[in-house]
């Protein structure tokens, strides 16, 4: 294992608290793809010596799911339970890599008693790059067609846009937009609880029309900023039996690809 | 008997406008149905939402052909409206032209030339919408769900408007060429009736031309109190009720879903060591009798809720958008909003009748909007993003969902699953809290 990860509960022992406290979602937690995400995402920040602590078994689901599919007992049960161990822990500043746990932490846990300074992943990267902490080699990437899917609940939801492009346009690739991007993008399908549950009947599914769109620049790579959006595409890309041409990875994979960690 | 032309002008215009005010009361009324919501925040960011969506038009302008003929319809409608206060000055005193004694020569001349020009681009918009809407097959405006009175709906109102500009220029070219033949005072320019219809009116006698400016005159009155008042029944309300829509508009940012404050309590209440199961409310405590949780009916949604499905204008554009949609699922956001204003409507009728709502044994859920439709929704937003009068059709299905969920416990198996687990797992997945971080050593 080439990195460190130490959780919230032994910062606290040692006295001290980190800089921000990784949130790592169930995605990124359990699902065997999303975990490179996160180990991508650890990687960097391990590199750079940004001082980040995860939950581990003291994180939960933060409820998203449950309150987009109409469940407002459930979410407010993890929401408030969450909010306890933050709040415990005294945590001020969150960095996620999923923007559904963001979209809840920053807009939803505040009137419940949560009050913290949430980012998501991009757009935390993008402030170390500001802050010069964070130095990017382009070169890896350089001529290789790549274009961006908008999360939801990053984009629309959150009006950020800015952020990932801004990390993508760092690796000398080239950036195509798809027609329906940024205000206007299409969703990946898995939203509002559709992840967990059969789409309902239609002419085809959602994922397969927004890779047709995506595949339709004939990228080498659609590059992501949400696990599920990544699931989703990636199950669309092996639908059109392109999974040898085209990758679907997240923003930090590349980055850390880019700097080969 | 001179004066029997006012007489007729005045009682039609105290009908017109008092069947209107009716109209405006019953809608006030069936609004006021739903939950009240407190959204009188940020005045400041309200009024200044209001002056850039509806009378800037800045979303509209996102789809430029229909933006643009759109303004033109849009401008030449509010500054026509002035010429309104001269109707019925003059219809109420006899006088003739009487604006043009209150702004002065070359004032009248710009002001009236300005309405003309207007009124032309008025006549393109509607005839190029007429085109586009029947026979250029817009696939937003050409969906099933349109058929119907929704379709000869935007029908008549394209026709009604073309029908007033086109009396508009009658009544001023017969003017122009009276007052050329010294028949009547000159006032004002009339650049496009003078250039394009002069030269055929030029071949009627005096008497023709009196009558045809008398009688375009009238039409045109009577068109305006007819159209007003025609609102009520069409989807055309959005040019009144966009000015709230905008102004009570959602602030927050869109992934921002409400907490329920009824549960919140709850589960403080159930989260409390301390706190007694058993417990008599204390003394002097309002009893708490939770509503419902969710929406099942339009007496569950709140008033911006129900002000936003009478101010839709059936325009379509969150359904081009939608996701569901476009991949052929039921769900149409512009038909949730279209389903929740009919029910409503069918609720007011109720209370027409009986005096006060009488059980009719039918829902906003089930009888008009489907649990399929509600199901494929994913929440996505771009059904909000889209309407350019800042619309919130999720917020209703949203809460539709929630009424499905917690009062009926009728969400699809899979969904069930996925909450028992997070409730049981807090993971949406059935692992253990203890493997959270497995990923670190794998």
């Amino acid at each position: 294992m080439d990195f460190n990860i130490k959780t919230m509960a032994e910062y606290a022992a040692e006295g001290k608290s980190p800089e921000v406290l990784f949130w790592v979602g169930c995605a990124g937690s359990f699902d065997d793809r999303a975990k490179k995400i996160t180990k991508a995402f650890c990687k960097i920040l391990n590199k750079i010596g940004v001082e980040f602590a995860v939950l581990g078994q003291e994180e939960s689901c933060t409820g998203d799911p449950a309150k987009r599919a109409g469940n407002e007992f459930v979410f407010q049960m993890m929401a408030l339970t969450n909010i306890e161990v933050l709040n415990a822990y005294e945590v001020k500043k969150i960095v996620t890599a999923c923007p559904h746990c963001f979209n809840t932490l920053k807009n939803e846990y505040p009137s419940l008693g949560g009050n913290f300074e949430v980012v998501h992943h991009t757009q935390f990267l993008k402030k170390l790059m500001e802050e010069g902490r964070l130095k990017i080699e382009g070169g890896a990437f350089k001529g290789k067609k790549i274009t961006f899917h908008d999360p939801c609940y990053l984009g629309r939801a959150n009006d950020e846009y800015e952020a990932p492009r801004m990390l993508l346009e760092k690796l000398d690739a080239e950036l195509v937009e798809m027609k329906r991007c940024k205000t206007n993008g299409l969703c990946c399908g898995a939203g509002g609880a559709q992840m967990f549950k059969e789409p309902e009947k239609g002419n085809k599914d959602i994922n397969v029309e927004r890779t047709e769109e995506a595949l339709s620049f004939e990228p080498k790579i659609i590059a992501t900023g949400c696990p599920f959006c990544n699931t989703m595409m990636t199950d669309g890309v092996k639908h059109f039996n392109k999974n040898t041409e085209v990758e679907v990875k997240d923003i930090v994979e590349l980055l850390a690809e880019a700097e080969d960690l | 008997m001179q004066y029997i032309d006012n007489i007729i002008f005045l009682i039609l215009l105290v009908a017109g406008f008092g069947l209107f005010a009716k109209s405006l009361s019953k809608i006030y009324r069936n609004i006021r149905l739903g939950r009240e919501i407190n959204r009188s925040d940020h005045k400041a960011e309200r009024w200044e939402t209001m002056a850039r969506v509806a009378m800037g038009q800045s979303k509209m302008v996102k789809r430029p052909v229909a933006g643009i003929l759109h303004l033109f319809v849009y401008v030449g409608f509010v500054i026509i409206n002035i010429e309104l206060v001269e109707i019925i000055v003059d219809g109420i005193f006899g006088t003739h032209r009487f604006l043009s004694s209150i702004f002065g020569h070359s004032f009248y001349n710009f002001f009236t030339a300005t309405l003309e020009i207007l009124a032309l681009l008025v006549i393109i918009g509607v005839v190029v919408f007429f085109i586009r809407r029947n026979f250029y097959g817009v696939k937003r405006l050409t969906m099933k769900e349109l058929f119907g009175w929704p379709k000869h709906d935007a029908n008549w109102i394209l026709i009604i408007e073309f029908a007033l500009m086109m009396a508009f220029f009658k009544m001023n070219t017969a003017d122009w060429v009276l007052q050329q033949r010294g028949l009547l005072p000159e006032h004002g320019s009339f650049p496009i009736s003078s250039t394009f219809l002069a030269p055929i009116f030029n071949n009627f006698s005096d008497s023709v031309l009196f009558f045809t400016e008398k009688a375009a005159w009238w039409f045109h009155f009577a068109g305006i109190l007819f159209f007003m008042n025609y609102l009520y029944y069409s989807k055309h309300l959005h040019i009144i009720l966009a000015f709230p829509s905008t102004w009570f508009a959602n602030l927050n940012k869109k992934g921002k879903f409400n907490n329920l404050e009824s549960v919140t309590k709850e589960i403080k209440l159930m989260m409390d060591p301390n706190a007694d199961p058993y417990a008599a409310p204390a003394e002097g405590a309002e009893a708490d009798v939770p509503s419902k949780f969710g929406a099942e009916d339009v007496f569950d949604l709140n008033q911006v809720q129900l002000l936003n499905a009478y101010s839709c204008t059936e325009c379509g554009r969150c359904t081009s958008v939608c996701p569901a949609n476009i991949t052929g699922k039921k769900l149409s956001p512009r038909l949730i909003l279209m389903k929740t204003r009919d029910r409503l409507e069918e609720v007011g009728r109720n209370i027409d009748k009986n005096g006060k709502f009488v059980d009719d044994g039918k829902k906003l859920l089930n009888d008009y909007v489907t649990k399929e439709e509600l199901w494929a929704c994913t929440t996505c937003n771009a059904c909000t993003e889209a309407c350019p009068i800042l619309l919130d059709p999720l917020s209703i299905i949203f809460e539709m969902r929630r009424f499905l969920v917690m009062e009926q416990s009728a969400a699809p198996q899979e969904l069930n699953l996925m909450m028992t687990n997070v409730e049981n797992n807090a993971a949406p997945w059935q692992y253990n809290q203890a493997d959270r971080l497995n990923w670190a050593n794998d």
